[in-house]
């Protein structure tokens, strides 16, 4: 599609902290739904919201065993993104600040994104048709 | 004799859709499980997890919907049961335009100038 455009966020907060997780989310998944092609550029604990080791769990206070709570894991959020863009012919590039992998022992993370470096987040800024910066309050 | 804490939650709605829940809340019922004597003070934004009928049904990410919203009046009400006080700083619910009309029943509302006095019923105090 040539009028194809592109947008790009900058994330910088873990998951299971604050709305704003949820929220960047909902704007991608808003994002590809309507066409756009979608950059992410995860940095300092964001790179955790794709971790793979999430793990869903029962919840004996919710009376709810672990398929009846359904927890939500992030990672599956993500996941379910980048089949949604799939389906809808847009793109997602999801870059894990590498250094911000490292120091937290991140390395292990779902199948989409990719380790990449401020670098990537200045091509992703001069390419894109606008870019969002949710950071850390 | 366990001593007496209360905590007081101020930091609202803080990853509620991943959580499912107020993670405060949460840990409230699972101390009194363990036989902790607790109450609840809600102050700030966290005076709204006392309005009835809140809804938070309806997050979607592509295909993956989640099937179990939080319920945050609903837990807090299930404290209430379990001997479990849950108070709401007056001011906070008046300020934010919440009629008393619109809370969950047992609720009790407490003045900020009677926090002092409050406090000093509690063993410790522990500001979430």
């Amino acid at each position: 599609m040539a009028d194809k455009k592109t947008l790009t966020f900058a994330i910088m907060d873990p998951p299971y902290e604050n709305p704003r997780t949820t929220t960047v989310l909902r704007l991608v998944d808003l994002a590809v739904k309507r066409g756009y092609d979608v950059n992410v550029f995860a940095y300092e604990g964001a790179v955790n919201v794709p971790f793979a080791k999430q793990t869903p769990h029962a919840n004996a206070v919710h009376g709810r065993d672990v398929e009846q709570e359904d927890h939500p894991n992030p990672k599956d959020w993500v996941a379910a993104l980048y089949k949604e863009a799939e389906k809808r012919g847009s793109k997602i590039d999801w870059v894990q600040c590498g250094l911000c992998v490292d120091e937290r022992g991140a390395g292990e993370f779902i199948a989409g994104p990719r380790r990449g470096s401020p670098a990537d987040f200045v091509k992703f800024a001069e390419e894109s048709d606008n870019t969002l910066v949710i950071p850390t309050k | 004799m366990a001593k007496k804490i209360l905590n007081v939650i101020e930091s609202a709605y803080r990853a509620t859709l991943e959580e499912q829940d107020d993670t405060i809340v949460w840990l409230t019922h699972a101390m009194k499980g363990a036989g902790a004597d607790l109450g609840v003070l809600l102050r700030g934004n966290a005076v709204n997890y006392a309005v009835k009928g809140q809804d938070a049904s309806g997050l979607s990410f592509g295909e993956r919907k989640q099937t179990q919203p939080p319920r945050l009046d609903e837990d807090l009400g299930k404290l209430l049961p379990k001997g479990v006080k849950v108070m709401l700083v007056q001011e906070d619910v008046s300020e934010r335009g919440i009629e008393t009309s619109q809370l969950i029943g047992g609720v009790e509302l407490v003045a900020r100038a009677s926090l002092p006095k409050l406090f000093g019923g509690y063993d410790m105090v522990w500001h979430w």
